[in-house]
C-alpha cells in the first residue's frame, strides 16, 4: 500500500504542476491579448461593421446599405486614383529604398573608422521628423528659392517645379520616401553583411571569385537572402502607407496627383466625416497589405531560407 | 603535385610580429604539418601561402615560380577551412562545383536566363557534372549530393569541404585545422582518410594543427613552430627522439615530457637533483640545465632496480588506468614540488598509492636543454654498453 502511494503520488503534483504552468503561460498573454483586442481586433470588427451602413461621423443612427459603399468604392474614380498613386510610389520606393540601402551597406560594410560616421549620416533621416523636414524639402525644390534648380538652371535647364507640376509631384515624393527608408534599410542589411561568416568569402576567393562582383553574387546576395526579405516587407508596408510627406507637402494635390491611400481615407474619413465609406477604403487597404504579406511569407520566404 | 617553398616569410600586424624569417622546402607530394601552440603564426603562415594574406617580406613559390603577386584564385591551391566553410545556401553538389564553374564558365554564363544564350554552357556544365561525380565517389558522398550543408553531419560536411578543394586538382592542398570542429571518434577515423587519401593522391598536403597526435600521426615531416619561427623541422620521429629545444620537447608528445632541474658538474657530468649521472656535456661547469625524460622511458620498481642505471626514490600519488596502459603520477623524495609523469605498459599497479617505488631510466634517454631552453649534446662519461632494457623502452614507446 505504502509503495502504491509512492509510486502515484508524484502523478498530482506533476499533474498540478503542468496547471500551473498552462496558469502563468496564460497569465504572460494576457496583457498582449487584451491589447490585441482592443487596439486591432475590435475596431476592425467595428471597421467590417460601419462598411455595410450609411454611418455618418457624429450621427446618432445608422443604416444598413449591404455592399452599396464597395459598389461605391469600386465606381470611385478619386479612389481608383488613389490606388493607383499608391501603387506607382511603392514602385518607385520599394526597389529605390532596398537596391539603394544595400548599396549603401556594401560600401559602407568595408569602412573600418570611417563606418559610424556613414551609418549616422544615412541613418539621420529618420531620426527627424517629417514635418520639419517637409519645410526643408520645401526650399530645396522651391522652383525659384531652392538649390537644385538653381543647378538645374546653372546646366540649362528649364525650372521644375517639383512639387505643383502634376507629372513630378508623385516622383518627387517617392525620392523623399527613398531618402526617408534608405538608411533605416542600410542598417538592416549592415546586420545581415556583419552576420555572414568572413571565411565563406576567403573560400570564394580560393574558389575562384577574384573579382567583387563574383563574390558578391556568390556569398553575400544569397547569404542576405533572409534580411532582404525582411528589408522588402517593412519596406512595402511603409510606403504603402504614404501619409505624412503628402500631408505635409502637397495635400493631394496638384490636381489630385499624390493622393495616395491613406490620404483619400483620411478625407473621407475625418475631412467630410463619411465614415461608413472611410471603413470600405480602410478594408480594401487592409486587403493590399494582406497580399503583399501573403506573397512575401509564402512564396519568396521558402526561397530564402536554408 | 608541387613544391612548395617558403623563403624568408615575415609578417607584422602593426609593431607585432607574427612571424620572423620563416624558410621551409615542401617536397612534392610531402604531407607537411605545421604544428605550434595558439599564437605561434602557423595559421598566419598557411594563410599567407593562400593568399588571404599579404606577407611583410619574403617569397613563396611553387615548383620554383614566384606567387607572391597571385590571388588566391590563381595559386593553383586548394583550403580547406576549419569551419569548412561551405556555402550555406548550396547544394553539396553546388559547393563542390562552383571552383570548376568559376574557372570553365564567363560571368554571364552563371546568371540565370542569360546563362541560355551560351552555346557551349551545356558541354562544360557535362564535364564539370561528371569531374563532381568522380569525386564524391572517391569520398563516397556520391548520395549526399542534393543536401544542403545544413543537413549533413560534421563528417560529412567535411568531405563535402575536402571534395570542393579535390575537384580543382590543386597543386596543393592547404588545411587549418579541418578536424577540429569533428568530435573525438570522428576526428581519429578522419585522420586515418586524409592520411590514406594524402597516399592515393599524392598531392602535397600543408596542414595546420594545434595537436601534437595529428601531427605525429599523418606527416612526412612536421615543421613545429613557436613564436614565429619554425623550432624544428624535421620527420615526427626526429621531433620526438631528438628535440630541438625543451618546447618542442614539451609539445610533441603525450603525456608531455618529465622536465627536471640539473646542473653541470665540476668534471662536466650532469648533475640530477645532486647526484651525478653518467652524461657529460661540454658546457661549463656549474651551468644550470633542464633534464627532460619522457614518460614511457621510466621504469617502476617496487625496491631496486638492478637494471637501472640511475633510479629515483619516489612516491606514487595518482594512478589514471587507460585500459591497455597507465599514467602515473609520482612525487619525487628529494623534490617536493616535481611531479613526474611515467607510461607504463598494461593494467597492474607496480605499487600502490602511496606508496613507495624506484624509477629507473636510461641516461641515455634523457635529453639535456641550457638555460635558454636549447637541446645540449651529450656523451657517455664511460664507455658503458646501452643496457638492453633501455632500448626496448625505446622502441616500446609508440605503444
Amino acid at each position: 500500500m505504502a509503495s502504491a502511494v509512492a509510486i502515484s503520488a508524484p502523478r498530482p503534483t506533476s499533474r498540478r504542476q503542468v496547471l500551473i504552468e498552462k496558469l502563468i503561460g496564460c497569465g504572460f498573454v494576457f496583457p498582449v491579448c487584451v491589447l490585441l483586442l482592443l487596439l486591432n481586433i475590435v475596431p476592425l470588427g467595428v471597421l467590417a461593421l460601419l462598411s455595410f451602413t450609411d454611418y455618418q461621423m457624429g450621427a446618432v443612427d445608422f443604416g444598413f446599405v449591404g455592399l452599396d459603399n464597395f459598389a461605391k468604392a469600386l465606381g470611385d474614380p478619386v479612389f481608383r486614383r488613389a490606388v493607383t498613386n499608391t501603387l506607382i510610389y511603392v514602385a518607385i520606393v520599394l526597389p529605390g529604398s532596398v537596391v539603394l540601402g544595400l548599396f549603401a551597406a556594401v560600401l559602407i560594410h568595408g569602412r573600418l573608422g570611417s563606418r559610424p560616421f556613414y551609418e549616422i549620416v544615412y541613418f539621420l533621416p529618420i531620426t527627424t521628423t517629417i514635418v520639419a523636414m517637409a519645410a526643408v524639402w520645401q526650399i530645396v525644390l522651391h522652383p525659384g528659392l531652392g538649390p537644385v534648380n538653381a543647378v538645374l538652371q546653372r546646366l540649362g535647364f528649364e525650372p521644375v517645379m517639383f512639387l505643383s507640376d502634376p507629372a513630378f509631384a508623385l516622383p518627387t515624393l517617392a525620392v523623399i520616401g527613398i531618402w526617408q527608408l534608405v538608411g533605416f534599410n542600410m542598417i538592416l542589411f549592415l546586420a545581415g553583411l556583419s552576420a555572414i561568416p568572413r571565411d565563406l568569402y576567403e573560400a570564394a576567393e580560393i574558389d575562384g571569385c577574384g573579382s567583387p562582383v563574383d563574390r558578391f553574387l556568390t556569398v553575400t546576395w544569397p547569404l542576405l537572402g533572409p534580411t532582404t526579405m525582411f528589408v522588402i516587407v517593412t519596406s512595402s508596408i511603409t510606403s504603402f502607407k504614404v501619409f505624412d510627406t503628402v500631408v505635409a507637402m502637397t495635400k493631394g494635390g496638384p490636381m489630385g496627383s499624390t493622393e495616395v491611400l491613406l490620404y483619400a481615407i483620411y478625407l473621407e474619413g475625418f475631412q467630410y466625416f463619411n465614415s461608413s465609406y472611410a471603413s470600405v477604403l480602410t478594408l480594401i487597404f487592409l486587403v493590399f497589405i494582406l497580399i503583399f504579406a501573403v506573397i512575401q511569407t509564402f512564396v519568396l520566404d521558402k526561397r530564402v531560407h536554408y | 603535385m608541387a613544391q612548395v617553398e617558403l623563403q624568408g616569410i615575415t609578417k607584422s600586424f602593426g609593431a607585432t610580429r607574427v612571424l620572423k624569417d620563416v624558410n621551409l622546402s615542401i617536397e612534392d607530394g610531402e604531407f607537411l604539418t605545421l604544428v605550434g601552440p595558439s599564437g605561434c603564426g602557423k595559421t598566419t603562415l598557411i594563410r599567407i601561402i593562400a593568399g588571404l594574406e599579404q606577407q611583410t617580406s619574403g617569397s613563396i613559390r611553387i615548383d620554383g615560380a614566384s606567387i607572391d603577386h597571385l590571388r588566391p584564385h590563381e595559386r593553383r591551391i586548394a583550403m580547406v577551412f576549419q569551419s569548412y566553410a561551405l556555402y550555406p545556401h548550396m547544394t553539396a553538389y553546388g559547393n563542390m562545383a562552383l571552383p570548376l564553374t568559376m574557372a570553365r564558365l564567363h560571368l554571364y554564363e552563371r546568371i540565370p536566363l542569360l546563362r541560355l544564350l551560351s552555346p557551349r554552357r551545356r558541354s562544360v556544365m557535362k564535364q564539370i557534372d561528371a569531374e563532381v561525380q568522380a569525386v564524391a565517389n572517391q569520398l563516397k558522398i556520391g548520395p549526399l549530393l542534393q543536401r544542403r550543408p545544413a543537413q549533413l553531419s560534421g563528417g560529412q560536411r567535411q568531405r563535402v569541404a575536402l571534395g570542393r578543394a579535390m575537384v580543382r586538382d590543386p597543386a596543393a592542398f592547404l588545411m587549418d585545422e579541418p578536424l577540429s570542429n569533428l568530435d573525438a571518434e570522428l576526428r581519429v577515423h578522419m585522420r586515418t582518410e586524409l592520411a590514406e587519401l594524402h597516399q592515393r593522391i599524392g598531392a602535397t598536403f600543408i596542414y595546420v594543427t594545434h595537436d601534437q597526435v595529428e601531427a605525429m600521426s599523418m606527416s612526412d615531416r612536421i615543421a613545429m613552430m613557436d613564436g614565429g619561427q619554425v623550432a624544428q623541422l624535421g620527420t615526427p620521429s626526429e621531433l620526438y627522439e631528438r628535440p630541438a629545444s625543451i618546447r618542442v620537447a614539451q609539445f610533441i608528445g603525450s603525456p608531455a615530457i618529465n622536465i627536471l632541474p640539473g646542473q653541470v658538474g665540476p668534471d662536466g657530468a650532469v648533475e640530477l637533483l645532486g647526484r651525478k649521472l653518467p652524461i657529460s656535456t661540454r658546457l661549463p661547469p656549474g651551468s644550470a640545465v633542464s633534464i627532460g625524460i619522457r614518460p614511457e622511458a621510466i621504469r617502476v620498481t617496487g625496491g631496486g632496480d638492478p637494471a637501472a642505471e640511475v633510479s629515483l626514490h619516489a612516491h606514487l600519488r595518482r594512478r589514471e588506468l587507460l585500459g591497455p596502459e597507465q599514467i602515473l603520477h609520482f612525487h619525487l623524495d628529494r623534490l617536493e614540488s616535481a611531479t613526474v609523469i611515467v607510461r607504463l605498459a598494461g593494467a597492474q599497479a607496480p605499487v600502490a598509492v602511496d606508496g613507495a617505488a624506484e624509477l629507473g631510466f636510461d641516461p641515455g634517454a634523457c635529453h639535456v636543454f641550457d638555460a635558454e631552453g636549447n637541446r645540449v649534446e651529450v656523451s657517455r662519461a664511460e664507455s658503458r654498453a646501452v643496457p638492453p632494457q633501455a632500448a626496448l623502452v625505446q622502441v616500446g614507446r609508440a605503444g
